[in-house]
């Protein structure tokens, strides 16, 4: 009997296409593991009943040999990507009844590729978070903490996380804005890709900072990654910052073996870095060096005001994107005999504390005295972020750094301090201002147990370099993918 | 009483201009006018999640080409920024406008005014905008219903600078800032449907002091609300002054019944819009080649074709101003005279803004539907330069061809109005004529030299007003002088 | 930079939202600690800097001037708390 529950995407896809298993059998297992573990909270809805049937169709088609890509593979899509006829919450109150009539560009592709809906998954109210824990349905839990106390997946897309490495997945999508994709795979060991920006459309994602948004895979392994990058990425007319390039064959690149330069950032590496995550970057250089890398420390000086500069930009963009929630045409409304009222009382309530937070930060930024101050001032900052970055790669073909400052924290401690939550993204979010592709791949545990990953990032439209550079730490690092 | 005379009233206009394109700015969706609620409007419009903007490249071009017809810089890059405030008709929550970096920067335009001189306006900037949706507020009394057919169409927005010094300046400033519009095709200038409005900015000020502070008029629909508007504010500012007040900065709704302008009672805090370029578009980059392109294929605007009409075909300034005030009357003017250059300029501009504008007026009809064409009205003038009918005739000749759209040729025939003009024909005519009033003749003979008048009006009748007058003329006076 | 009481109030009337009275000094100290932690970005010398709005250099795409899309006035209205004869209804604006 085929052990389902551990298979990853090329495994699966091998399977379906020998016929060793069907599409249906595989996604009522899944839609079953799904039921088992809820605990994990990793999905806000499961797509039950539709799934088996597109399994059937499916199966019909593996039958008569006309499949395609990912045919018949159930995945989690991420609850912030539009999906036609099935609930689109963003984790929020605002959106709980929310039914798109329209589906994503980038889900679309899956399901014309031949995978099925699973289900939509738990993330952090409207992607803004590192823990799950703003969720309006409640936190995702990592599937690591086993019987001790709850620790968080990470976030915002936590419940993606969750579900790949608590195996009621095979494979999900997630959205990476500030490290939202990286980090919560650090955090449950499975590998996470943030694209370069433009590479997949965001059309039909609902927005949280437009400059910094990408939708990507998250996968049990490298391979899968490149598999799911292969259909997601693509040029869309109507995103404006959609990028027009040729086609790319990421997951047959990869078996092209690359003689990469690695570059270790020198600011990244500070003494209040955690003794056990430079232990294992340094196993890391080492698998490097052992596979003819040439490794070089290279200088980002402008490493320690990305993350103020990304709160600034994401806040104020988030302020401007998330004023279309406001009662009249969708979503939650407040009733009210006045209009005025109507808006606040439906703002106030559809969203939680962070969501409100950041809008007013955002707010604040943009609001007349205060632009030239921080908005202005902080996408100038980002312009020296980008040409640190641009000036490394004059030297280096990859860099390498841990993807969060620690292992997965436990649920409640940090949510009381919104600066301390912030501080978790503090080597995911200079990518993300840059707009680079990057990808967390699992090194190892933690001395609590608990998973550890470490960031390969590339120049812009290299994911090649990036998936390559990752092969070689999986590879290496044997990551123990079974949890316990 | 105040006088008034130590005043002076300086104004700014704001026009916002519809562009006429098929689809909106941002969206495929129609732009057409008068639809179902709701029926033209796309996803992007009702801002739904995930929703992005594309833009529309005719909407640029038509900017360019407005840009380029007042004479304005055209900025080779140029940025969206997002216009950030809350109203039910503004689904994103913000307006997608250009506030920093916008697509055209100085020009001017030159007003004719009633003593004869001419003035040069400046403008500011023209930038591209979405226009808003609709509130409508008398379907249900508690509630207002929301329509977004109009949300996302294009607009540009051009700014005047203050140069405006009155009422009838305000007013000739719109009438040739519309007429540039739809000379060049980029809006159609209704005012009316509400595709082109205007944003009133006035202040007043003792003629040498500096500037006063300045009111925003919104709601002026029409040329003449303008000239209302201006005229109520000016009076009304003057007089807080005088009596020791000050002007408030503010908003105020001019009111076409009354012809007054008040305050706007909900007046919140001033906006604060927040402005900050839109991270969904990229830079608007316009390259030279387009910008000279658009330039080579731009129609003659109004003023340069009423310096040729004035220089080349020596048309009065009066009747020139006239036939450029509407890219059609130039056109069908045009037609005329490139036809057949032979024909007489002066003759063609009389005959469209005397006899076919007339009955054009009295039909409540526009010239683009005249029942008579160009070609006609041409060959009509034809048949008057070669004498196959005289003037007179030829008017009635007119009238006929306006009421049956026939052309005059046939109608000549079947009227039977060709002009006589055989001598012999004539003779005998007169002779007849002279013959049956032969009393009449000796009275001429004896003095009364006023039956001339006499003989010429029976030789019309007789030949039903064909007789080539001037041969009558002639013939008569050499039979009556024996 | 305090955000003050006064000043949380009016960014939460901005922004449309409403703050409880018991809130405001939670989001007050918040977002005072979150500002002071942005501030930081003054120690960077940004003179002669041209700031950037989006990392990519893509130039603005062009669309066709053609009518596809709109005429999906039921898909528009589906998800309307209030809707009637195909208006989207709100309470009562005043202007």
């Amino acid at each position: 009997m085929t052990d389902l529950k551990n298979i990853n995407l090329e495994e699966c896809l091998e399977l379906l296409k020998r016929k060793k298993i069907s599409s249906k059998e595989l996604v009522s297992f899944y839609l079953k593991e799904a039921e088992l573990n809820k605990e994990l909270n990793a999905y806000i809805s499961l797509n039950s009943e539709n799934a088996i049937k597109s399994a059937e169709e499916s199966d019909k088609r593996i039958a008569s040999n006309t499949t395609r890509p990912l045919e018949g593979v159930p995945l989690a899509i991420k609850d912030l990507f539009c999906t036609k006829d099935v609930l689109t919450t963003a984790a929020s109150k605002m959106l709980n009844n929310f039914i798109p009539t329209y589906e994503s560009t980038v889900t679309q592709k899956l399901w014309d590729a031949g995978a099925i809906l699973l289900g939509k998954t738990n993330l952090d109210e409207f992607a803004m978070g590192s823990s799950n824990e703003t969720s309006f349905y409640g936190p995702s839990i990592n599937p690591w903490s086993k019987d001790r106390k709850k620790y968080v997946p990470g976030g915002s897309s936590g419940g993606s996380a969750s579900a790949v490495s608590g195996n009621i997945a095979i494979a999900a999508t997630g959205t990476d804005t500030g490290g939202s994709i990286r980090q919560p795979a650090s955090y449950c060991g499975i590998v996470g890709l943030k694209p370069t920006y433009g590479r997949c459309s965001r059309w039909g994602i609902v927005s949280f900072a437009s400059s910094l948004d990408q939708a990507g895979p998250m996968t049990k392994t490298v391979n899968d990654a490149a598999l799911m990058l292969d259909v997601m990425a693509g040029y869309d007319e109507k995103d404006s910052t959609s990028a027009n390039l040729e086609k790319i064959n990421f997951y047959k690149n990869l078996k092209k073996n690359k003689k990469l330069r690695i570059g270790i950032p020198k600011q990244y590496k500070n003494d209040q870095l955690n003794k056990e995550i430079i232990k294992f970057w340094e196993l890391g250089i080492d698998f490097f060096k052992k596979n003819n890398c040439e490794v070089i420390e290279i200088d980002l000086p402008h490493t320690e005001y990305a993350l103020a500069t990304y709160y600034i930009i994401s806040s104020a963009e988030a302020s401007s994107n998330l004023a279309r929630y406001d009662g009249i045409r969708y979503g939650l409304r407040k009733v009210s005999e006045d209009i005025n009222n109507l808006y606040e009382q439906t703002r106030s309530d559809g969203f939680g504390d962070e969501v409100k937070r950041r809008i007013m930060v955002g707010t604040y930024v943009l609001s007349a005295g205060y632009y030239d101050a921080y908005y202005l001032k902080a996408q100038k900052v980002r312009s020296k972020i980008i040409n640190d970055f641009n000036q490394a790669f004059k030297k280096v073909d990859v860099i390498f750094t841990p993807t969060a400052p620690s292992d997965a924290f436990e649920q409640g401690s940090k949510i009381d301090d919104p600066i301390q939550m912030y501080l978790n993204d503090v080597f995911t979010v200079p990518v993300s201002l840059a707009g680079l592709p990057a990808i967390s791949v699992p090194i190892g545990l933690s001395s609590n147990n608990l998973p550890l990953g470490f960031q390969i990032i590339g120049k812009r439209f290299d994911e090649d370099s990036v998936l390559s550079a990752a092969k070689i730490i999986e590879e290496n690092a044997n990551f123990k993918k079974e949890i316990g | 009483m105040q006088n008034l005379k130590d005043w002076e009233t300086v104004i700014g206009l704001e026009i916002h201009a519809q562009i006429i394109s098929k689809s909106k700015l941002f969206s495929g969706a129609s732009t057409n006018f008068g639809s179902e609620p709701n029926t033209q409007v796309s996803l992007v419009d009702a801002a739904m999640p995930g929703m992005l903007p594309v833009i529309n490249k005719d909407c640029v071009k038509q900017a360019i080409k407005t840009g380029l017809g007042l004479n304005g810089q055209i900025n080779k890059r140029s940025v969206f920024d997002r216009k950030n405030y809350f109203y039910p008709d503004l689904p994103q929550g913000y307006q997608i406008s250009q506030f920093t970096q916008p697509i055209v920067g100085k020009g001017s335009i030159e007003i004719d005014l009633k003593d004869g001189s001419s003035k040069k306006i400046g403008i500011t900037r023209l930038h591209l905008e979405q226009d808003a949706g609709k509130s409508v507020h008398d379907l249900e009394p508690n509630k207002t219903y929301i329509d977004l057919n109009r949300s996302g169409i294009a607009l540009m927005e051009i700014v005047s600078e203050p140069d405006i010094r009155s009422a009838e300046e305000a007013q000739e400033y719109v009438k040739k800032l519309r007429s540039i519009l739809r000379y060049i095709g980029t809006c159609d200038g209704n005012m009316e449907e509400g595709s082109l409005r205007c944003d009133v900015n006035i202040s007043v000020r003792k003629k040498g002091e500096e500037l006063g502070t300045r009111s925003e008029i919104k709601n002026v629909n029409s040329i003449k609300s303008i000239g209302q508007a201006v005229d109520y504010e000016f009076k009304r500012q003057i007089e807080i002054i005088n009596s020791g007040g000050k002007i408030d900065q503010e908003t105020r709704l001019f009111d076409e019944k009354k012809g007054e302008t008040r305050s706007m009672r909900t007046k919140e805090e001033a906006h604060d819009y927040r402005y900050f370029p839109d991270p969904d578009l990229p830079p608007l980059e316009i390259k030279d080649d387009w910008i000279n392109q658009i330039k080579k294929n731009l129609p003659e605007l109004p003023d340069v074709k009423k310096e040729k009409l004035i220089k080349e075909h020596k048309i009065s300034s009066y009747e020139a101003a006239i036939l450029v005030s509407d890219k059609n009357n130039v056109e069908f003017f045009d037609k005329i005279i490139n036809e057949n250059k032979k024909r007489n300029p002066k003759n063609i501009a009389n005959w469209i803004i005397g006899d076919l504008f007339s009955l054009l007026n009295k039909n409540n009809l526009e010239i683009k539907n005249s029942p008579v064409k160009a070609e006609d009205l041409g060959e009509l003038i034809d048949l008057i330069e070669d004498s196959t009918i005289s003037g007179k005739i030829a008017k009635n000749v007119f009238e006929e061809m306006f009421k049956t759209k026939k052309k005059a040729k046939d109608i000549i025939e079947k009227k039977g109005l060709k002009q006589i003009t055989n001598i012999d024909e004539i003779e005998t005519i007169i002779n007849k004529v002279l013959n049956n009033n032969k009393d009449k003749v000796e009275e001429y003979k004896s003095g009364k030299e006023k039956l001339f008048g006499y003989f010429i009006g029976q030789v019309m009748q007789e030949t039903e007003g064909t007789a080539n007058p001037g041969i009558v003329n002639e013939i008569l006076k050499k039979k009556l002088a024996n | 930079m305090d955000i003050d009481k006064k000043l949380v109030k009016k960014i939460a009337t901005l922004s449309k939202m409403k703050i409880e009275e018991n809130e405001v000094e939670k989001f007050s100290n918040e977002l005072s600690k979150i500002i002071n932690w942005v501030e930081k970005l003054n120690e960077v010398d940004t003179k002669n800097i041209t700031p950037i709005t989006n990392p990519s250099d893509i130039k603005i795409p062009f669309r066709k001037d053609k009518i596809n899309d709109g005429k999906i006035k039921d898909k528009i209205l589906k998800n309307a708390p209030e809707k009637k004869a195909g208006y989207f209804v709100v309470p009562k604006v005043v202007e």
